[in-house]
């Protein structure tokens, strides 16, 4: 039988039941319709997300901080990443071969690796901060559950001996002292991150959107001379050795442009295993802490005397019997002088001197000076925990607190600040503010406190001081001219002067054009001697001596067999 | 008619293969650039690791230690010095 004629196809079907499979399909179709509008057009952001997120990756780009170079370009800080090991306790199973191999790769005992592993723990970390080429033979062994991480760590070659110049950074990466702290904004970067399309194999093939770019941190240049900061901090650990001191300082300063090229502090500490750390390692001393700076201040009661031209260099002063009596206290001289000049107060640091020339001044004109020279307030140089040091206002000073303040006693400074305001002699007679950084080029001329003439006079009284006959032979330099003024003082303890002393030197050299000025402190010196003519001035000469060489500054003055104090013993100072 | 779109037809396939063609290739050259500044990167760690390791080398107590014990050197004494004026 033909198709054609298969009765089935003459059943006429109703109508409607064709119309109504018409409709289901459309019906269907416009579902599909919909829902695809629904995910293409309305709801399309999920989709998209879900996608995206199966090839682009948002990548964190790391900043790396800035190094730190000395004034030559000596890296004196530099950051460097290594990794650290962390495990999944669960996953890290190791056969004990294993757990040896990895123990010895990371120089820890194999049961502190065993116990580690053991933390009921998520995630521990088994050593931070490993070498690279050590973390890449870890990485060989393949061990499961052991992973690594990237981190940054920051050396400093240097070690101690730049310490306390340089501070040191936390984990973060932060700076927590010193210059690292100080120019924390500058030297740290910025981690940026963008976003990137990666192939089945995690290559990166295409960028996408750069979200944020990277910020490295900036180098920065210190005014620092390593040079100078060694020869620094190795004769001052000579001198605390020899004399058994309980801590000291060194700053030395280019007269020329006011840039700080040494600060050494003791005691010291290695920043690059700081694992335990007193608070007295710490002190930036030279910085922080404040002493009374004794004779060291009898120069500049003589300059003000001169520059307000009530004393002449060789004006008369009579020091007999060697004491002066004020109010129902008493000033006196280790040894009387008799009749003294000017020149000669200073070259004997004779205290009834100083106290006879102070005594012509109201108070204000000497509270103005001090102010000016830039003690009692910080210097703002920007490092943590800068002091200003105690200068009373003149309203409050009573007759025998001016006497005093004119050889250095009822006012405290700074090291820093003492060796600042001897720029003041050094240059003729301007201050210009001090520079932590190396400068391009030196600063015109700074603020005038004293007259060029007085500068001059009082670099030819301050010569004298270290010449035999003075307080600080010991302070000589074969081949320069010095100058420079010793200083002793009693430490106060609980508002009395005990039986310690503070030892200090500040002086600058070459005198017929200085170009540095050195300040050394010297606290507690307990082996015997305690005069800043013999245990500062020598640490003086020697850090000058081999900073000036250096520097290759010419010699000034003849060479002839120096008189040292071995021949002739420093005048005794007075406290 | 059916000339011009065959030719159409052709033109739009050899763009569209130019297309493809060279997002491959920007492809590769990128991941060649992504490797080249990945070695940029690890240069420069190294860079680091040797400018400390130099300076770890020539720190001053070293130098001083071996010029006065291996090579017997010492500071010149104060008349054993000629400074000499820069030519200007």
């Amino acid at each position: 039988m033909k198709f054609a004629n298969s009765p089935l196809l003459s059943q006429l079907l109703p109508a409607w039941r064709a119309r109504f499979v018409a409709a289901l399909i459309l019906l269907a179709f416009g579902i599909l319709a919909a829902r695809s509008v629904w995910l293409q057009v309305v709801r399309n952001d999920f989709l998209q997300q879900k996608g995206e997120s199966r090839y682009a990756r948002v990548i964190e780009l790391s900043a790396t901080r800035g190094r730190i170079a000395d004034r030559s370009g000596d890296m004196l800080a530099v950051s460097t990443p290594v990794k650290s090991v962390w495990a999944i306790p669960e996953d890290a199973r190791l056969a004990p071969a294993q757990a040896r191999e990895l123990a010895a790769l990371l120089e820890m005992e194999v049961g502190e690796l065993n116990r580690r592993l053991a933390a009921e723990k998520d995630f521990v970390f088994i050593k931070r901060q490993i070498p690279p080429d050590t973390a890449e033979k870890i990485a060989a062994l393949n061990l499961p559950g052991i992973h690594q991480q990237r981190e940054y760590r920051r050396y400093y070659p240097a070690g101690e001996v730049t310490a306390h110049m340089l501070g040191f950074t936390g984990v973060e990466d932060r700076g927590q002292e010193g210059i690292e702290l100080a120019f924390d904004a500058q030297l740290s970067g910025k981690p940026g991150s963008r976003r990137v399309i990666k192939d089945r194999l995690g290559h990166i093939v295409e960028d996408v959107e750069s979200i944020k770019p990277p910020q490295d941190g900036r180098d920065i240049t210190l005014a620092l001379d390593a040079k100078i900061q060694y020869l620094a901090f190795t004769h001052l650990k000579q001198a605390l050795a020899e004399h058994k001191a309980r801590a000291g300082g060194v700053v030395v300063l280019d007269a020329k442009s006011g840039e700080v090229l040494a600060l050494a502090n003791l005691p010291a500490y290695n920043p690059n295993n700081r694992g335990k750390l007193t608070g007295a390692q710490l002190r930036n001393r030279a910085l922080t802490d404040v002493f009374e700076p004794g004779s060291t201040m009898k120069p500049f009661t003589v300059a003000l005397a001169l520059e307000k031209g009530r004393f002449r260099f060789d004006s008369q002063i009579q020091t007999a019997p060697g004491r002066l009596t004020i109010g129902n206290a008493t000033i006196s001289d280790a040894h009387p002088h008799g009749l003294l000049t000017v020149a000669q107060v200073i070259q004997k640091s004779s205290n009834v001197g100083a106290a006879k020339i102070a005594s012509v001044f109201a108070p204000e004109e000497m509270w103005q000076m001090f102010d000016a020279l830039g003690f009692g307030q910080p210097m703002k140089l920007g490092f943590p925990g800068e002091v200003g040091g105690r200068l009373r206002p003149y309203k409050t000073w009573r007759p025998i607190e001016q006497a005093t303040m004119s050889y250095g006693h009822g006012i405290s400074v700074t090291l820093m600040q003492l060796a600042r305001a001897y720029l003041a002699f050094a240059r003729d007679g301007d201050l210009i503010p001090l520079s932590l950084t190396r400068l391009e080029s030196p600063p015109l001329a700074g603020k005038s406190i004293f007259s060029a003439q007085t500068a001059r006079e009082v670099r030819a009284m301050l010569e004298m001081a270290v010449l035999p006959g003075g307080t600080a032979p010991r302070a000589q330099i074969p081949g320069y001219r010095v100058a420079g003024k010793t200083g002793t003082a009693h430490k106060l303890e609980g508002g009395q002067y005990a039986e310690r002393y503070v030892a200090a030197f500040v002086g600058f050299a070459p005198v017929s054009d200085p170009r540095l000025v050195v300040a050394v402190m010297i606290d507690e010196p307990s082996a015997g001697k305690y005069y800043g003519g013999e245990v500062a001035a020598p640490v003086f000469a020697q850090v000058m001596a081999g900073s000036l060489r250096t520097l290759g500054v010419a010699p000034d003055a003849p060479l002839k067999p120096i008189q040292v104090a071995r021949d002739v013993a420093p005048v005794p100072e007075s406290l | 008619m059916l000339r011009l779109n065959l030719a159409l037809i052709a033109i739009v396939l050899a763009s569209a293969l130019g297309a493809v063609a060279s997002q491959h290739k920007a492809r590769k050259l990128f991941t060649e650039m992504e490797r080249e500044q990945e070695r940029m990167r690890s240069l420069e760690v190294e860079w680091g690791q040797l400018q400390l390791e130099q300076s770890t080398w020539a720190s001053h107590a070293r130098i001083e230690k071996v010029a006065r014990e291996r090579l017997r050197m010492k500071p010149p004494a104060a008349g054993q010095v000629l400074a000499v004026e820069a030519p200007r």
